[in-house]
């Protein structure tokens, strides 16, 4: 138990939190800039990128903490929104419905590939998270009934307790960052707990810990399936925000996207997921407004960001405030 | 209605400088990836209009914006947002693809903002979600496919075999031609999407004893299987007929393999009439490439637009008097005679096409015989509007 | 289900086969001798297909396309590793993977810059262009028999280097244990160069043979890509050998599978449910095949004795 208690603190406990609270003040104040320029697209633009984040922050639990780096977590972001899709066309659109189920379904499913993947590692783990996503992601396709590859529209929305107030602009809004703020601090309960400590300790060394009697298997499995859960949950909030679902969401392009974001801002930090996810759909914006073949300006971006700021844009923001100081 | 006040009340004051134009309109086509050809040819075709009507619609000083959807919903979905609110667009023309209308119908029909597809026209929206925000200058999507039917039946094909990508279009087109054909369909063949190699399907294909083959492979994928098609021989055994496989986009590189091959569609480059005749020269000169249906639809949906605010006097804030003016269709289309049926799709005619060779060396379609004379789509019933 | 077309999806599946050899050969190596993780792999393989297109233009010669073509993708491939590669061979595999994501993008983008969005096409060589008959009424195009008689040339010529040669037994050598070779006083640095420089020559050259048979576009490489990474997974990283039975194997199981997963499901269902669900289970197969090898041998199935 001492090795654990002794492992270091993953980042310096003030600095990271200042951040965080600066990112999401500024995101609650976004719907007010927005009334000034831009108006829904902003906001819009804002709960895309929030929903990406929740996404990425659950995978750094997987990829920063726990040393598995999942190519196929996109699958249960597909798999909540279709659940929430399905259901709404099948006229269940009570939400205190939607989210159980979806949550059930990702759990489920998170358990069985999840005790699957979980007997590889390194490579081969990358390797089989994204056969199991391409099976979820072909699986899709195939629901005929449901709009096949081209995907299903929400005709109509869902409902909290036969309320509408979570489909309008404003009701999102608010719910998807509540969602984000508490994935963050939820993340970090758990990153901080003996349950985060024995994650990072089997990353390390597996075999130790599970000669001091842990199984590394059933802690892995659990970080697996929180996360699976964590991401079905935003991509319920993507169908409702979206009102459209496709199995494009599930894809392996999706997956990398999101390895992308995590090691962009960079991975096991406190705010590397949540900065990585924001800057990668803001600079994507910006880049593509003004040129179509913003990707010549990008792709050579990310480049040198892989090479020249080790440990993502957190690393680069913290060597930032240490030469400064 | 807060966008069309604000521009009424600039156009009072006379605030309507160069920067701040009376009419914005917005497009939302694929231009990333294999198909971006297509979204070229509407961003082309709609240009094109524009410098025609010297930047002006309905003698408006005219703002377009073009969005490139990547064939990602999520993004289709952002970019009409930033067109619906940031921009404040009048009309917003898109998209190529059907899964992409559907990710931008529901936001954009809602803000009560007019939105033209220039070629996506999937089933749905012409029937029980039909919008009154939503008007189609191409084509319901199955139609080609029904004509291209009722041509086999004609011509006396007893026996068909069908091949199509797996996915929704794919399947719808295989519905429409069934419509009209009472032959046999020796076989029906599903692929998956970007599907690269033929052989096994062509083997299929050389083994059924089928008359001709009825195929929706649309872009990259009717470039290699029309290749392949032809480099096994099986273009002098069989007649191929097509949608959306052997088109002004893939013809460039599909050229002799696709000579004699049939098509069915509303127009083609050699269509007669003067204002065909000079868009098509004049696309051909500005862009050197031949233009394709894709342009065709996008021009027209220009000349549309400028139909209906010319109508409106340019007061854009009555959206009943708008959307009465776009119903009237009160321009000449590139294709003849057009008029919208109640569900805002094209009442249009069809025609049997053919790939040649032109003199000039460009390879394209050439408009045949007549199959459908103001063609109505099959779901127009279903609207209630 | 007739012989004959089982013949010809065997003919398409090696087809598939050594293309996908071709292209997991350099990436095996790349990624077992110098554990890094290539994504720009797929990309040499698009350049190799786009530099057929233009030297083809040029030149209108096949033949001559593919003799300048070679040089070409090897000093592409060199250039790549002199700018951004060689600065990452340290560096975890993350980083790896964010930096070659970034050129992926940038090359993507640039040859739709360069030669426009639309498929491209190479024709066939007109020494090749001609088909030989199989059955009554169905013709084998020649050059795809070419194509696979090539790719299988490449295979043993590989195989010849690898075991034969100086070179090929520190390559040998340095994916089961680098720091050995490195420790015997080799240059590394150099023979990460020649292994390198080599998979990136073998992708173009895969590229330049598929151009005449698979339309040329931007982005066509990409997938390829992850079912090459399905191919080395399976075959066990660093093995030459295990690449070549896995590609096959993905080959065959992902041509065959498409046409009978459709068919068998047809005799117990209704035609249209079957033409629904089977094309979806036939394009899951080689993931199947992929979760089912990494289950009973995480190493796949070759891998090369020592630990990574």
């Amino acid at each position: 138990m001492s090795t654990l208690e002794a492992a270091p603190p993953v980042t310096r406990p003030v600095a990271p939190l200042v951040i965080a609270g600066a990112i999401f003040a500024l995101l609650a104040l976004t719907p007010l800039f927005s009334e000034l320029y831009g108006g829904a697209y902003v906001t819009s633009l804002a709960v895309r990128a929030m929903i990406l984040a929740i996404v990425a922050i659950s995978l750094d639990l997987l990829m920063g903490h726990a040393g598995l780096v999942s190519f196929g977590h996109s699958a249960f972001v597909a798999i909540g929104a279709y659940v929430a899709g399905i259901m709404v066309t099948e006229g269940a659109q009570e939400m205190a419905l939607i989210l159980p189920t979806a949550i059930l379904c990702a759990a489920g499913f998170a358990a069985l590939s999840g005790a699957i993947c979980l007997r590889t590692s390194g490579v081969s783990f990358i390797m089989i998270t994204l056969a199991f996503g391409q099976m979820v992601f072909f699986g899709l396709g195939s629901l005929a009934q449901y709009g096949g590859d081209d995907g299903l529209t929400l005709w109509s929305s869902p409902e909290v307790f036969g309320t509408r107030w979570l489909t309008s602009k404003e009701g999102i809004y608010w719910v998807v960052l509540l969602t984000l703020i508490t994935t963050w601090a939820l993340t970090h309960r758990i990153v901080g707990s003996r349950f985060g400590r024995v994650l990072r300790a089997a990353r390390q060394n597996p075999t130790r810990v599970a000669s001091m009697g842990y199984s590394v298997f059933r802690y892995r499995l659990t970080a697996y399936i929180i996360a699976g859960v964590v991401s079905a949950i935003a991509g319920v909030l993507w169908a409702t925000h979206a009102a459209f679902v496709s199995p494009s969401l599930g894809s392996w392009q999706r997956s990398g996207d999101l390895i992308v974001m995590v090691v962009l801002g960079g991975m096991a930090t406190r705010n590397g997921a949540l900065i990585g996810a924001l800057f990668f759909i803001l600079l994507e914006e910006v880049l593509s407004s003004i040129t179509h073949d913003w990707r010549l300006i990008f792709g050579p971006l990310l480049v040198l960001i892989a090479l020249h700021a080790r440990g993502g844009l957190v690393g680069l923001l913290d060597r930032v405030r240490g030469a400064a100081a | 209605m807060k966008m069309g006040a604000l521009a009424a009340v600039a156009g009072l004051m006379g605030l309507a400088g160069a920067a701040l134009a009376d009419v914005k309109v917005g497009m939302v086509v694929t231009l990333s990836g294999p198909p971006a050809a297509l979204g070229q040819q509407a961003v082309d075709g709609f240009q094109l209009a524009l410098d025609d009507l010297g930047g002006t619609l309905g003698g408006q000083a005219t703002e377009f914006i073009v969005e490139d959807d990547e064939l990602k919903p999520e993004v289709a979905l952002s970019k009409a947002n930033g067109l619906i609110e940031a921009e404040e667009v009048d009309f917003v023309v898109g998209t190529i693809f059907s899964n992409m209308l559907q990710a931008i119908f529901r936001p954009i029909t809602e803000s009560e903002t007019f939105l033209i597809s220039p070629n996506a026209g999937p089933s749905t929206f012409a029937g029980n979600a039909c919008s009154p925000f939503f008007f189609v200058t191409s084509y319901q999507n199955n139609q080609n496919a029904e004509a291209m039917g009722a041509y086999a039946q004609d011509a006396g094909f007893a026996k068909v075999f069908m091949i199509a990508p797996n996915y929704q279009a794919g399947r719808d087109n295989m519905e429409g031609f069934r419509m009209h054909y009472d032959g046999e369909i020796v076989g029906e063949v599903y692929v998956p999407l970007g599907h690269q190699d033929y052989s096994a399907e062509i083997a299929r294909i050389a083994t059924s004893d089928a008359d001709a083959v009825f195929a929706f492979t649309p872009g990259g994928m009717g470039v290699r299987f029309v290749r392949q098609f032809r480099d096994a021989g099986l273009a002098d055994r069989m007649q191929f007929m097509s949608v959306f496989t052997t088109d002004e986009t893939t013809l460039p590189a599909q050229k002799e393999a696709a000579e004699g091959f049939l098509a069915a569609g509303n127009w083609a480059p050699d269509a007669d009439g003067e204002t065909s005749e000079a868009f098509v020269s004049a696309f051909e000169t500005k862009y050197g490439y031949v233009p394709g249906g894709y342009a065709m639809q996008a021009y027209d949906a220009a000349m549309l637009i400028n139909s209906a605010v010319n109508a409106v006097g340019g007061d854009l804030s009555d959206k009943d008097a708008v959307r009465a003016a776009l119903r009237a269709a009160d321009f000449q289309s590139l294709r003849g005679t057009f008029s919208f049926n109640a569900n805002h799709y094209p009442v249009q005619s069809f025609y049997q096409l053919s790939v040649i060779e032109r003199e000039d060396g460009n390879w394209a379609t050439s408009k045949g015989t007549l199959i459908f004379e103001n063609y109505e789509d099959s779901f127009a019933a279903e609207c209630n509007m | 289900m007739s012989t004959t077309l089982i013949l010809i999806q065997l003919l398409n599946g090696l087809q598939l086969g050594v293309i996908l050899f071709l292209i997991a050969a350099g990436l095996t190596l790349v990624f077992g001798v110098m554990g890094f993780i290539n994504l720009a792999h797929g990309v040499q393989y698009m350049l190799g297909a786009y530099l057929a297109v233009w030297l083809y233009g040029l030149t209108g010669s096949f033949l001559v396309a593919l003799i300048l073509a070679l040089p070409l993708a090897l000093a592409l491939g060199l250039v790549l590793e002199f700018l951004v590669f060689r600065h990452l061979y340290d560096r975890d595999h993350l980083s790896q993977v964010l930096a070659t994501f970034g050129v992926i993008l940038f090359l993507n983008q640039l040859v739709k810059v360069l030669f426009g969005p639309a498929s491209l096409i190479v024709p066939v060589p007109e020494f090749l262009d001609f088909s030989i008959p199989i059955v009554d009424g169905l013709r084998y195009p020649a050059y795809r028999l070419a194509l696979i008689a090539s790719g299988l040339l490449v295979a043993l010529l590989l195989w010849l280097i690898i075991a034969k040669t100086r070179v090929g037994m520190l390559i040998r050598a340095g994916a089961t244990n680098p720091d050995m070779v490195s420790a015997l006083g080799v240059n590394v640095r150099q023979l990460f160069l020649v292994v390198f420089g080599f998979g990136a020559m073998l992708a173009g050259f895969a590229g330049v043979m598929a151009a005449p048979v698979f339309s040329v576009e931007p982005g066509m490489g990409d997938n390829l890509l992850i079912v090459a990474f399905v191919v080395i997974v399976i075959g066990g990283a660093g093995s030459i050998r295990g690449a070549f039975v896995a590609a096959l194997l993905v080959g065959l199981v992902d041509t065959l599978g498409r046409m009978l997963v459709t068919d068998g499901l047809r005799l117990v269902m209704d035609p249209s449910s079957a033409n629904q669900i089977g094309p979806a289970i036939a394009s899951m197969l080689i993931y199947v095949l992929m979760a089912l090898v990494l289950f009973w041998r995480p190493e796949g199935l070759f891998a090369p004795k020592a630990a990574r």
